[in-house]
């Protein structure tokens, strides 16, 4: 194929990423959305194979059929609830092969100018730390790793000593580009950087984590397109970069925490029981009976899913419940923190598993003028982001957008203990007069509040 | 113009069009959006095509062709997830 048509195929290409990610904005387009964007890559790949400057098939062949078999048994065989990892583990993947691109087109030694040779260690490094990052975010979320942020002596010393080497470890490759030592020690240097970045972010804090991984693939994309002088590369990347970004402030922005401060600030999960784990103040405990009838004869009813919720694999029965209280003429409705689970919009997957439809799914701005005419909040396995002391400056999760459950008529909260959440602060609302707190896990309950819903 | 000036257009221009498409995204959709971003992301996968079946050093050849299978598992695997949470999706 000449090279102007596979040029003019990569700009029809182009469009169609651009017009595939503006129809995955919208829930009633977005399955169609990737579906053009998976067309616009198949588009990219066939007419790149029948490109002449491509001479041998024997790798390409067997790294496609590799590739293709092991993502589509990930994609299918993943449960809902890992999808944070598995989407880490694909963001990994990515910076690699990027970092992996730009490091092969300067062994090749067909890039010598300066610009490439910049790109190529900007490529090398970001894919690099995106890769040992991922992976690191993976087993964190798998919880092969501790969830708690890991902190060591002189972590921001070593840090900016490594980042000094790091720029002295580029600067000799783009002086003489090629130089595979110089290539080898900037690779190894920003897979440890990638790691001793991830390491010292507690899992709480994985969103934000997962969502500025996720652009950092798509800059070293951009990256590796700057080296091979491609600019489908440098587009898609770039598109990908930007949503990242976008995600990654969405998601400060729901902790009220600044970027920096996720990074460096080593937060939350710290010794649960030696905060203010106030266990002798009394608290209303109720039973699956009591809060059955309550939610049965209310008239509105909004159900807070935490991370909790999922972790207990309680989507279903909340499902079932859901569907009975309907039928009894409640209006039920859902309240979604940014942050419930572990990735940017996450609980929504998981509601949508157990066929929850999303129009019953309601953002934080929507739903909180909303709590002060509701009858009954049922909060599962959610604890921070309801935490009223996010209105109290001097409380460490102060500005914290939260849900204001304790607005709501009346609260149950399903719990197994009184233990505080990933900030390991206690929670006012336990205490509260109108609040039942009901302990169990949170599927056990859910299933049990149906039963007595059914029998009423 | 010099490549990497055309190439600079392209990218400050792409990630000008990326803010404006995902800054009003439902966050409904925020996994989905993400893991089909991320999909998009594997487009180095045609770097990686052009340098392992471009000939050449032996070592360029190896660290193409295993970019090929990473970039791989990220293009498919990230397609197909998204469409089967998309699947999921449904109004009342």
């Amino acid at each position: 194929m000449p090279p102007l048509i596979l040029d003019l195929i990569y700009i029809v290409s182009a469009v169609l990423f651009v017009l595939g990610l503006k129809r995955l904005g919208s829930p009633a387009t977005a399955r169609e959305g990737n579906a053009l964007a998976a067309g616009a890559m198949l588009l990219a790949v066939v007419a790149t194979l029948l490109d002449r400057s491509i001479v041998s098939w024997e790798v390409i062949a067997a790294g496609l059929v590799a590739g293709a078999i092991i993502g589509a048994v990930l994609a299918r065989t993943v449960k809902m609830t890992a999808m944070p990892q598995l989407v880490g583990v694909f963001n990994g993947f990515g910076g690699g092969a990027s970092a992996l691109v730009a490091a092969a087109e300067l062994l090749r030694g067909a890039q010598a100018d300066i610009p490439g040779g910049i790109s190529a260690a900007i490529g090398i490094l970001i894919g690099t730390v995106t890769f040992s990052g991922s992976f690191i975010a993976f087993g964190k979320l798998q919880g092969f790793i501790t969830g708690r942020p890991v902190t060591y002596p002189l972590q921001r010393t070593g840090n900016l000593l490594l980042f000094v080497a790091l720029l002295v470890a580029a600067g000799a490759l783009v002086v003489g580009p090629g130089d595979p030592v110089a290539l080898g020690i900037l690779a190894g240097l920003a897979f440890l950087l990638g790691i001793l970045l991830v390491i010292p972010i507690g899992g709480a804090d994985m969103p934000v984590v997962i969502s500025l991984l996720n652009s950092y693939s798509g800059l070293a994309a951009a990256a590796a397109g700057f080296v091979l002088g491609n600019p489908l590369l440098v587009l898609a990347g770039a598109l990908v970069g930007a949503a990242g970004l976008i995600l990654t402030r969405l998601m400060c922005r729901a902790m009220n925490r600044s970027l920096a401060n996720v990074a460096f600030g080593a937060f939350g999960g710290g010794d649960a029981t030696a905060v203010g784990s106030d266990e002798d103040r009394p608290v209303r405990r109720t039973t699956a009976e009591e809060a059955a009838l309550l939610l049965a004869y209310a008239s509105s009813v909004v159900i807070v899913p935490g991370y909790g919720l999922a972790v207990a694999q309680a989507q279903h029965e909340v499902k079932k419940l859901t569907d009975l209280l309907l039928a009894r003429g409640v209006k039920v409705k859902f309240a979604i923190h940014p942050v419930a689970g572990r990735m940017p919009g996450h609980m929504n997957v998981l509601l949508a598993e157990s066929d929850v439809p999303y129009d019953l799914l309601v953002d934080l701005d929507e739903i909180n003028p909303e709590f002060p005419r509701t009858d009954v909040a049922v909060v599962v396995g959610a604890n921070d982001v309801i935490n009223p002391l996010a209105r109290d400056p001097s409380s460490v999760i102060a500005g914290m957008p939260i849900l204001d459950v304790d607005r709501a008529r009346n609260a149950i909260v399903i719990k197994r203990s009184l233990s505080p959440g990933f900030a390991g602060i206690d929670n006012p609302i336990f205490y509260e007069e109108r609040t039942l707190m009901l302990f169990a896990d949170a599927r056990e309950a859910m299933a049990d509040l149906a039963r007595e819903v059914k029998e009423i | 113009m010099g490549e990497w000036l055309i190439g600079t257009y392209v990218f400050v221009l792409a990630m000008l069009v990326g803010f404006e498409l995902i800054t009003r995204v439902p966050p409904t959709l925020h996994t989905p959006l993400m893991s089909g971003a991320n999909a998009i992301s594997g487009i180095s996968l045609i770097g990686a095509l052009l340098v392992a079946g471009g000939g050449g050093e032996r070592i360029a050849i190896l660290l193409a062709g295993l970019a090929v299978v990473m970039a791989t598992i990220n293009v498919v695997g990230g397609f197909l997830v998204t469409d089967r949470m998309l699947r999921m999706f449904r109004k009342n």
